[in-house]
């Protein structure tokens, strides 16, 4: 029971933000209820960035001290921020439909973002198949730290250019009920991100003590 | 072998991805869209090719026959007005002084034969008021 109160503590925040987000917020007057998908949609663009942020610090971090936990900890990080990406081009791609009348679209906001998803996923792709770990943590890391110059890019994207996209809302330019509701589901998502992190970096550090013991 | 093989194809994806970011089209989507004033400006280099062009809705200015389904309205700027015509269902949220992007080509008769049709929400979220008119909002989002 122990082992499981920080899962249970942030699987249920999770769900009151979620619930709350979606019963006790007004929606929007101009597209109505699917506005909603924004307390998912937005979490979750956020916390890929802090996501890929950690994968920066740690590749970093690795290439300074050698140590193999900062590697771990980068491709934990990865991981769960791939989801997260995936996860923020799918519901936007929900919402843009009956919003904006498409799917897809390539504007820059959209198309930079399908690249930081492929960026990663190469990442990723790029550590499975190098079975020496210290080799592998030797390699990834410098990648690690070159595709983040992608973050703020996509970031800025919709102030640089023209994008379908709209520019980042802010507290003035929504409801404050929405905005409690949108920082509610921020925490929320970001104790997910911890929780996925620490489990996969409980995973690659059992991985890694098999390969050692081979 | 494979193992060599998903290496390359991580690297070839990574590539590919900083390739697209630094060479690839994104220069062309960087200008996602040309306002009114903009394509007019090019005189007869703008007719017949294919562009994407973004304005407001001129209030008034829709007219929208379901049993045809054909729109036509004017998009402007601040500056210059486009006449639009489609032939397709536009989003629900299409409506006077929105934001629009259409793709499509200005005939040489001036008309904007639009293929498909965008609509361009602002950063705004509110709930209606009684008696707002929400679309006023939408004044600054073509900039």
């Amino acid at each position: 029971m122990k082992k499981y109160i920080a899962a249970i503590l942030a699987l249920g925040f999770f769900a009151f933000a979620q619930w709350w987000g979606l019963t006790q917020t007004p929606s929007d007057a101009m597209m109505g209820a699917v506005q909603k998908i924004m307390y998912a949609h937005v979490p979750a663009a956020w916390n890929s960035f802090i996501a890929f942020f950690v994968v920066f610090v740690s590749s970093l971090l690795f290439l300074i001290r050698k140590k193999i936990f900062w590697d771990r900890l980068a491709a934990s990080a990865a991981e769960v921020g791939v989801a997260l990406t995936g996860l923020t081009l799918c519901l936007g791609s929900i919402w843009g439909r009956p919003t904006w009348g498409v799917w897809w679209t390539w504007d820059a906001r959209l198309t930079t973002t399908a690249i930081l998803f492929f960026l990663y996923v190469g990442y990723l792709s790029f550590r499975k198949f190098i079975e020496d770990p210290e080799k592998r943590a030797k390699l990834a890391a410098p990648l690690g730290v070159l595709i983040f110059l992608n973050v703020p890019i996509v970031y800025m994207s919709v102030r640089w250019w023209r994008t379908l996209h709209q520019v980042q809302s802010s507290p003035s330019t929504m409801d404050p009920a929405m905005v409690l509701a949108l920082r509610l589901n921020a925490f929320a998502f970001l104790g997910l991100l911890i929780l996925f992190i620490y489990w996969r970096y409980k995973i690659a550090k059992r991985k890694g003590e098999l390969e050692e013991g081979l | 072998m494979q193992k060599k093989l998903g290496l390359i194809i991580g690297i070839v994806i990574i590539g590919a991805a900083l390739g697209y970011l630094a060479f690839g089209k994104l220069e062309k989507n960087i200008v996602y869209f040309v306002t009114p004033a903009e394509l007019l400006a090019k005189g007869d280099a703008a007719f017949n090719k294919p562009v994407r062009l973004g304005g407001m809705v001129k209030k008034g200015s829709i007219e929208w026959n379901a049993q045809k389904t054909v729109l036509k309205f004017q998009m402007k700027d601040g500056m210059k007005e486009i006449p639009i015509i489609s032939h397709e269902t536009p989003p629900q949220m299409f409506q006077e002084e929105m934001g629009v992007v259409v793709e499509g080509k200005l005939a040489s008769s001036g008309i904007f034969q639009a293929d498909r049709l965008m609509v361009k929400h602002s950063n705004e979220y509110h709930p209606p008021k009684e008696g707002e008119k929400p679309h006023l909002i939408y004044k600054e989002l073509v900039q």
